[in-house]
């Protein structure tokens, strides 16, 4: 009793700098930032500590709504894509030789380890007026004027499903992986279809794979603002736009905050039905 | 008849891993074979040269932005390397009540979108009256990297069988002894790799820096960044063939150092 009491203080000890630094500088910062989304703003350029509810007020401006639903729209529309090309490539790399498989794992996260900017700044190459894809289409005589195709919507959410795809395709794969392959031989051999094998076995039992790719693709995709800044030359706003230009140029701090934690309880409530679905799934995956 | 139609599935299942990852690395392989590209703004080729390699030297702002990232990376992953170890190691072994809440909280910086976090330390940061730049990302930095360390020593030392622990403990080794002896060897590959991981993502990092780098500390994303913006020149070309480069080596040499030394804990283990 005595001895463990002292390791426990060792152990406290150790981990107090996890502590203080986990308190002081993620938790004070976050609850700082929506103190600041109840307050006034200042004439010059700070805040005013005075409670107000204007900023959340303000957020039901038609502007700021539809910047709202546009920013939703495409991270929708960046997970649903990022699922329907993520979930084929893991299922096809689980079917791999084991051999193959290590390969494909390692050309699936070298473009991990390169600079995002690098990667969207290849795209960048290829897509503008003068750049690769037109250069050739104008070769082989396909168009006559240079196509537009950098600066549209198409190449934000081209840049946003690049970017965020291996989040998709890994944990996909480590769950098809892993899946018990005995249980789909089982439904085959009881007469179920490809399709409805597919569909009732192999899917379900993937079900949290998908579930934690759709969170790590979509959370992330609300925030990259410098993916629709380049690719789409700044013309469509997005949440993480909008944000960035009211603290950083409007100087509205308090408003930009308001933005934020909502953009912060989409997020939190996102991971809440995530961490739900997963824990109901998970019993039915055992089983 | 049925082998026929399988090797033709294998046929069209190899097809589309081939055509994504050709995707993957198209914009990546351009940006390399444009950086040795004689012609200024063109997709037609030059010729090769390393013109842009010498005007990169040369560019004093971005061999300046350059020693930021650097300064930066080493500093917040050795930090958090210190502190995201003890972390784990105190919250595997003790037992706290407090412990699940600290770890849904420090695991926050890499759950929630990277703007957030930004905004945050903008703010609180002006509010405290920590001046923006070097010391500003620092702590900016070591607050995203803490949960990949913390993480991967987690998953590590959940992984140890406890006998050998307590075999130690058994032939009079005290608690300082195991932890040094014992524990520590078995968990440093794993310390290792979340080390290189957090430097990694501190070297890649636009965000977080871009909000708090101020006038004279720019690292090397926030100025491509601002570049990309504005005016793009080849020698970026030539700086991202670099830097990729460096995180290759970096990486590849981490596998090796991490495989040889589970290699050889294994076999202990053995």
């Amino acid at each position: 009793m005595e001895k463990r009491r002292r390791h426990d203080g060792s152990f406290f000890l150790a981990m107090l700098p996890l502590y203080v630094t986990t308190l002081v500088f993620v938790l004070l910062p976050v609850l700082y930032v929506v103190a600041l989304s109840f307050m006034k703003r200042d004439a010059t350029w700070g805040v005013t500590s005075e409670f107000t509810l204007e900023n959340y007020i303000r957020l039901w401006d038609p502007i700021y709504l539809k910047v709202l639903l546009d920013s939703l729209k495409i991270a929708v529309k960046t997970t649903l894509l990022a699922l329907a090309i993520g979930y084929p490539f893991a299922y096809c790399m689980a079917k791999l030789p084991p051999r193959k498989r290590g390969i494909v794992m390692v050309l699936v996260i070298v473009p991990f380890w390169t600079n995002a900017l690098v990667r969207i700044y290849g795209w960048m190459i290829l897509l503008r007026a003068n750049g690769v894809v037109n250069t050739l289409l104008l070769e082989i005589g396909i168009v006559d004027v240079p196509l537009k195709l950098l600066y549209t919507d198409g190449a934000v959410l081209l840049g946003m499903v690049y970017s965020l795809l291996p989040f998709m395709i890994l944990p996909s794969y480590t769950s098809i992986e892993k899946m018990d392959w005995s249980l789909v031989e089982a439904a085959r051999d009881l007469g179920a279809g490809k399709m409805r094998a597919f569909l009732t076995v192999t899917l379900r039992l993937t079900l949290p794979g998908i579930l934690s790719g759709c969170v790590l693709v979509f959370v992330p995709s609300m925030g990259l603002f410098f993916i629709s800044d380049l690719l789409g030359g700044g013309k469509e706003v997005l949440m993480g736009n909008l944000i960035q230009n009211q603290i950083l140029t409007a100087r509205n701090w308090p408003f930009g905050a308001a933005l934020s934690v909502v953009m912060m309880l989409m997020t939190l409530l996102f991971l809440f039905v995530y961490r739900k679905s997963t824990k109901q799934s998970q019993p039915e995956g055992m089983a | 008849m049925k082998g026929k139609k399988h090797t033709q599935r294998r046929w069209g299942s190899g097809i589309y891993l081939g055509v994504i990852l050709a995707l993957m690395y198209i914009p990546i392989v351009l940006v390399i074979v444009y950086s040795f590209n004689k012609q200024k703004i063109s997709a037609v080729w030059g010729g090769f040269s390393l013109d842009w390699y010498r005007v990169l030297f040369h560019d004093q702002q971005m061999m300046g932005a350059l020693w930021n990232s650097l300064k930066l990376g080493i500093s917040s992953c050795l930090i958090s390397g210190v502190i995201g170890t003890l972390g784990a190691v105190g919250m595997t072994k003790g037992r706290f009540r407090t412990a699940g809440a600290i770890e849904s909280i420090a695991t926050l910086p890499i759950m929630i979108p990277e703007i957030i976090l930004g905004i945050a330390f903008l703010t609180f940061f002006s509010f405290v009256g920590i001046p923006y730049g070097m010391p500003a990302m620092i702590i900016g930095h070591c607050t995203f990297c803490i949960p990949y360390i913390f993480i991967n020593v987690r998953t590590r030392l959940l992984g140890i069988d406890p006998s050998i622990e307590e075999a130690a403990r058994d032939l009079g080794a005290g608690g300082g002894r195991v932890f040094w002896d014992i524990t520590l060897p078995l968990i440093a590959p794993g310390i290792l790799s979340g080390m290189l991981l957090a430097f990694a993502m501190s070297l890649d990092d636009v965000i977080i820096s871009f909000f708090l780098a101020g006038p004279t500390s720019t690292t090397l994303p926030v100025r491509v960044y601002s570049q990309l913006k504005t005016a793009v020149t080849p020698e970026i070309n030539a700086l991202c063939t670099l830097t990729m480069g460096v995180t290759f080596c970096i990486v590849i040499v981490s596998q090796i150092l991490g495989s040889n030394k589970f290699k050889r804990n294994r076999r202990e283990e053995l």
